[in-house]
């Protein structure tokens, strides 16, 4: 068991190294940062200034060695726009995005696993196709267009609820719906294609050969054997709740850790965006972690595995 | 009404095509009946038809009589009594039949709280008892290990405790050894019939394979194409098989002694559902087919106690012209 969070903790250590490494190569390989803050118009001694103040003219190992050095410290970088901390700027606007995303997803789980449930234990029947047809249309179509069109019926047209800002509750539900029917219509599929793939199974014929009334069949052999591979696809979900809500909180000019990096990326401001993506990597693999250790404790053909691994 | 099940016209639709085509079978109390016939030609479709247990896309007809009391089409609650409290079940394939995240004593422990009232503690001391029935060693380790921690025949062992546990009149096994090797075929058939012997229980044998029937089995009926064509005393079916489909299985067996001889296979292939020959779906094989065979389906005839076919070249012999 110890050797095999250790060995777990060890990859999830290197993904997070390769996705900060991919992120400082490419934000200082696709322009230069100094000429984009400081204008087009700048005279080249100012730009000289700023390149040398945050140590731009250095070739690309140093600063890359620099960067490394300065995470191990806990030291995330400076804004180059306002030169307060990386991290301050990403903290502050971290609860904003997690108003988002958790209430959106706790959408997903409520609507999407019932949803797909019930879609399978009626097979080809109406609920099946309705709920079929509507997941399709709840992923097909991208949450920008999605987001455009609630705000045309329920701010435009009807005047029910605020287009954009976060000034009260009601301005947060047509973001959270726009992010909760997609990943509600992803786990609605997933679900119940899972559950039809398990109560295919020749154990579920053997629960009601047995006598087990058709409900205990559904909740005590069905579903936890259901339940493994749709942690896999709620586990991708938590882990996107820091970095889930770019879209969204652009469409609806939300104040979110998504629009920070929208901002700092259009402005090159490097320390703000590799902040972000260090904090995504981190979520991401740490959720994956947690599906990891979830499976050993769904799954006992699996839990040998880790014991043993 | 002394049997115990008694199978009258029982037929199965699936879509526009019939998996079974009108079975009449009887089990008398403590019979052990072998039913044999090639994959696909309805054997597990009888009982999974007969206790409920097909989905919900085929059309079932008939009567099935368990006990004198009709069960096919019951209410699920009526059903759910009857399996594995009256009627156990047991399958090919132990290891996938056993649910992979429950440990087995649960599983076993269900059967008993559903059948017998038992729980907790008393659920655990009937479980390991059962597992030491069927002769699984280290039974009290063994109630929490999962499935995939146990060999192919344990596994079939423990499915074989579970049917137990509701005290079944009769145990339908499904295959149950041929998903296992050799030697725990014989282990699992000796079980099956010491069980039977020591419980009074019913058996029903299905198999592909005559010889797993023959030294198990009192009665056997053998199924073609949906149908049963022959059923006799297993001796007597040996000895005297009067349907040419009989008749080509045991002449497709290996002799144990004697000069070796090539196997005689029977030509030709079993009709598709969907594409049934009228009149004896055997016909178009049949060495000895007349040109009656191919006009209407033959009906079973009495060629002796306990002995019928249904055949019409069979039906005429017993009648002198």
């Amino acid at each position: 068991m110890l050797r095999f969070l250790g060995f777990r903790l060890l990859r999830a250590a290197v993904t997070i190294v390769l996705v900060v490494s991919f992120a400082f190569l490419v934000l200082r390989l696709s322009g230069d940062p100094a000429q984009i803050i400081m204008g087009a118009d700048a005279p080249p001694e100012a730009v000289a200034a700023f390149r040398q103040a945050w140590g731009l003219e250095e070739p690309l190992y140093v600063q890359y060695l620099r960067y490394f050095g300065a995470i191990l410290r806990g030291d995330l970088g400076r804004s180059m726009r306002d030169g307060r901390e990386a991290i301050t700027l990403v903290a502050e606007r971290i609860p904003a995005t997690l108003a988002l995303t958790v209430p959106a997803l706790l959408i997903k789980l409520c609507i999407g696993i019932p949803a797909g449930i019930t879609a399978a234990l009626h097979r080809n029947s109406l609920i099946d196709r309705a709920v079929m047809v509507l997941a399709v249309a709840g992923f097909t179509v991208p949450s920008f267009v999605l987001g455009l069109l609630l705000v045309l019926v329920f701010a435009v047209q009807l005047g029910w609820l605020p287009s954009g800002g976060q000034d009260s509750w009601r301005h947060a539900i047509l973001p959270i719906v726009t992010m909760g029917v997609g990943g509600a219509a992803v786990l609605a599929r997933f679900t119940r294609s899972a559950m039809l793939e398990v109560l295919g199974q020749p154990y579920i014929r053997t629960a009601s050969a047995k006598g087990v009334p058709w409900r205990a069949v559904v909740w005590g052999h069905a579903l936890p054997n259901a339940a493994i591979p749709t942690v896999t696809i709620i586990g991708f979900m938590v882990g996107s709740l820091i970095a889930g809500a770019v879209v969204v909180e652009s469409v609806f000019s939300w104040p979110g850790v998504g629009r920070l990096l929208v901002v700092a990326v259009a402005n090159r401001d490097l320390a703000v965006v590799q902040c972000i993506l260090l904090l995504v990597a981190a979520t991401m693999v740490t959720a994956n972690l947690v599906v990891d250790l979830l499976y050993g404790a769904l799954d006992p053909r699996l839990r040998n595995a880790v014991r043993g691994a | 009404m002394s049997e115990l099940v008694s199978i009258r016209g029982l037929t199965v639709g699936f879509g526009g095509s019939l998996a079974l085509r009108g079975i009449d079978l009887d089990i008398g109390p403590g019979e052990a009946l072998g039913l044999v016939g090639e994959s696909g030609c309805g054997k597990s479709v009888t009982w999974l038809a007969a206790l409920g247990l097909l989905p919900a896309r085929a059309r079932v007809s008939g009567s099935v009589r368990l006990g004198g009391a009709e069960i096919l089409g019951a209410a699920p609650a009526v059903l759910d009594r009857v399996r594995g409290g009256r009627v156990a079940m047991i399958f090919q394939d132990p290891a996938s039949s056993l649910n992979p995240v429950h440990r087995i004593g649960r599983q076993i422990a269900e059967a008993l709280g559903l059948h017998q009232g038992l729980r907790g503690a008393a659920a655990r001391k009937e479980a390991r008892r059962l597992l030491d029935q069927v002769g699984i060693p280290d039974a009290g380790r063994r109630l929490d290990a999962y499935p995939h921690e146990l060999s192919g025949g344990q596994n079939q062992r423990v499915m074989i405790a579970m049917a137990l546990a509701g005290r079944p009149e009769l145990l339908v096994a499904d295959e149950p050894t041929t998903a296992l090797d050799v030697t725990i075929q014989a282990q699992i058939l000796e079980l099956l019939g010491a069980l039977r012997r020591d419980l009074g229980m019913a058996l029903v044998l299905i198999s592909h394979d005559l010889g797993v029937v023959a030294d198990t089995c009192e009665r056997v009926a053998v199924m073609y194409a949906g149908r049963i064509v022959e059923a006799a005393a297993t001796a007597r079916l040996f000895a005297a098989p009067a349907h040419p489909y009989t008749q080509g299985l045991l002449g497709a067996l290996p002799p144990v002694d004697g000069p070796r001889r090539p196997l005689a296979a029977i030509p030709g292939g079993v009709p598709e559902p969907w594409a049934m020959p009228p009149g004896c779906a055997f016909a178009p094989r049949c060495p000895q087919r007349l040109p009656a065979c191919t006009e209407g389906l033959p009906a079973a005839v009495a060629l002796g106690p306990q002995h019928s076919a249904a055949c019409l070249r069979a039906a005429r012999e017993l009648v002198p012209a």
